[in-house]
């Protein structure tokens, strides 16, 4: 029945974006401006800074995804949807796994355009590893979606909702940033350190844990009013 | 439900323990050392900043009592002005 | 606890007037000298920090569990307490680094938590006064991932490398500093947490009585 609810809310969400990829273009194009600025702001001796790449890739998943889930809760704030979803006869946390399914798979195509365009313009060598980067950012971006979605699901209703998201969720998810910074920048070291980014990887899955849990665990009471 | 989430919880710090126990401290001080006598060099130039500190400590904490203080009195205000108006419509009445 | 209240303020005030007395009577430190007594307002502080986060933490989590206004009141004062104290270990933490150290700050593990864990308490009372509606609720939340955070922050000294000293330092004290260093420790630990508690009653009084007036102005409606 959970994940039965889930997964319809993400077909109902991708349904609808299939049909404007308003929110997927939208996303794309900003992560991708994001990363021209920074490859234009980060100069040293007038060249590109390389060594800036993991940061960079990270600064622009975490702004994109601000965006994108301040868009996916506008859109159901405009068509007074989030109500009739409250209303269902659903498990609230369903409701919210659904969301963050949605949100996860938008920023991991999101991230499907930023590495090979960062590994491009940096010369990152973030292929290597393939398997220990997608975990690297799996594990990130599900933990900076849990937090988000919950956040962005509550801020529908108030006033300063663009501003608010950004303040509450970049203090709780820096833990997050910081290690998918320093698990990517370790992969690519001159002697990428596997160890270093498992290790990453481990704390990663154990915020992810936490945060996951704390939100399902809040998301009901929350969202009654 | 709670139960099994909370036990999630625990298993996956127990593997994270095991993981991160792996990098042992140390570079950092693991107890202090007295002595009895300080060398004259260190004498003054810690002072300033031990002052600092401490009148840091008292000026944040006068300035939140003054806060509270304040908010106080104007809730206080607005109660005084309340029970006056009540009391001109009792009587009124 | 009302009939406390004095008492309680006398004997903080007379605590903390006499702290700096037992300070100076503490032995020095071998190699940090004058500039480490900053460590026995500075620890206090943080204790007195932790406390108010989980004091936050969970009447958050009662407030958003169960609805009690109470627990709702109790929470944002926790909340205005945790940044109070916040701020005071990451003013004096510098000043003490500043000679320690030979920097101002430094992005270690501790300094970095410490730091995102008053970040977190200061979004908290930002979303308190300007989220809109259904603020609280949001807040209380916020306390909560903060209050999670906590343990991470404790651990993260003894886990990496960091140039911050071990939590291994204060029950090393006696042993390694004498008893009036522990005394003096121990005492301004007692103090803070005194404060501490005083701070919160009063705050929590200010909110009874603007509930107080909330509910006069509700019966001047009817």
């Amino acid at each position: 029945m959970f994940l039965r609810v889930a997964l319809l809310v993400l077909r109902k969400d991708f349904a609808i974006e299939v049909r404007s990829r308003e929110i997927l273009y939208t996303t794309l194009f900003f992560a991708l401006s994001c990363v021209l600025i920074f490859a234009f702001a980060f100069v040293k001796e007038g060249k590109p800074l390389e060594d800036a790449a993991a940061g960079i890739l990270w600064i622009a998943i975490a702004f994109a995804g601000t965006l994108a889930l301040g868009r996916t809760f506008e859109r159901e704030r405009y068509g007074e949807t989030l109500r009739a979803l409250l209303l269902a006869p659903a498990p609230r946390p369903a409701i919210y796994v659904g969301k963050l399914l949605g949100i996860v798979l938008l920023l991991v195509v999101a991230e499907a355009l930023l590495v090979p365009l960062i590994a491009l313009l940096f010369q990152a060598a973030l292929f290597t590893y393939p398997l220990l980067l997608i975990g690297l950012l799996l594990t990130g971006t599900v933990g900076f979606c849990a937090v988000g979605t919950l956040f962005a699901a509550m801020l529908v209703r108030a006033r300063t909702r663009d501003v608010m998201l950004p303040i509450l969720l970049y203090p709780i998810t820096v833990p997050v940033i910081i290690a998918g910074v320093r698990g990517t920048s370790a992969l690519l070291q001159p002697a990428p350190d596997e160890a270093v980014a498992t290790m990453w990887i481990a704390l990663l899955v154990c915020f992810d844990v936490v945060f996951v849990t704390l939100a399902l665990w809040t998301f009901e009471p929350l969202m009654t009013e | 439900m709670v139960m099994r989430r909370v036990l999630i919880a625990i298993c996956s710090m127990v593997l994270l323990a095991a993981q991160v126990l792996a990098f042992q401290p140390s570079a950092g001080q693991g107890e202090f050392v007295r002595i009895d006598q300080l060398p004259p060099a260190d004498q003054l130039r810690a002072a300033p900043l031990l002052i600092a500190a401490y009148a840091f400590v008292w000026a944040v904490l006068m300035f939140y009592l003054w806060s509270i203080w304040r908010r106080l009195g104007k809730v206080e205000l607005d109660m005084r002005s309340l029970e006056q108006r009540t009391a001109n419509r009792n009587r009124a009445r | 606890m009302k009939k406390l209240f004095v008492p309680l303020t006398v004997l903080t005030a007379l605590m903390f007037m006499y702290a700096p007395v037992m300070i100076a009577n503490a032995p020095y430190e071998a190699t940090m000298g004058l500039v480490q007594k900053i460590f026995y307002f500075h620890v206090p502080a943080w204790m007195a920090m932790f406390t108010a986060v989980f004091v936050c933490g969970i009447a958050s989590a009662l407030s958003l569990f169960r609805g009690t206004p109470a627990a709702d009141r109790v929470a944002a004062a926790a909340g205005e307490l945790t940044v109070l104290f916040g701020s005071i270990g990451l003013v004096t933490g510098p000043l003490w680094a500043r000679k320690a150290w030979g920097v101002w700050w430094q992005w270690d593990a501790r300094l970095t938590m410490a730091l995102l864990l008053e970040l977190i308490f200061i979004a908290y009372l930002l979303v308190r006064k300007y989220g809109g509606p259904g603020s609280d609720k949001l807040a209380a939340a916020m306390a909560i991932f903060g209050m999670a955070n906590v343990p991470f922050v404790y651990v993260s000294v003894n886990i990496w490398r960091t140039i911050h000293p071990l939590t291994t330092v204060v029950p090393t004290l006696g042993d390694k500093m004498g008893p009036r260093a522990l005394a003096a420790f121990w005492f301004s630990a007692l103090s803070f947490m005194l404060l501490f508690v005083l701070l919160l009653t009063m705050r929590v009084q200010l909110d009874e009585r603007r509930a107080e007036l909330d509910r006069l102005y509700l019966e001047e409606e009817e």
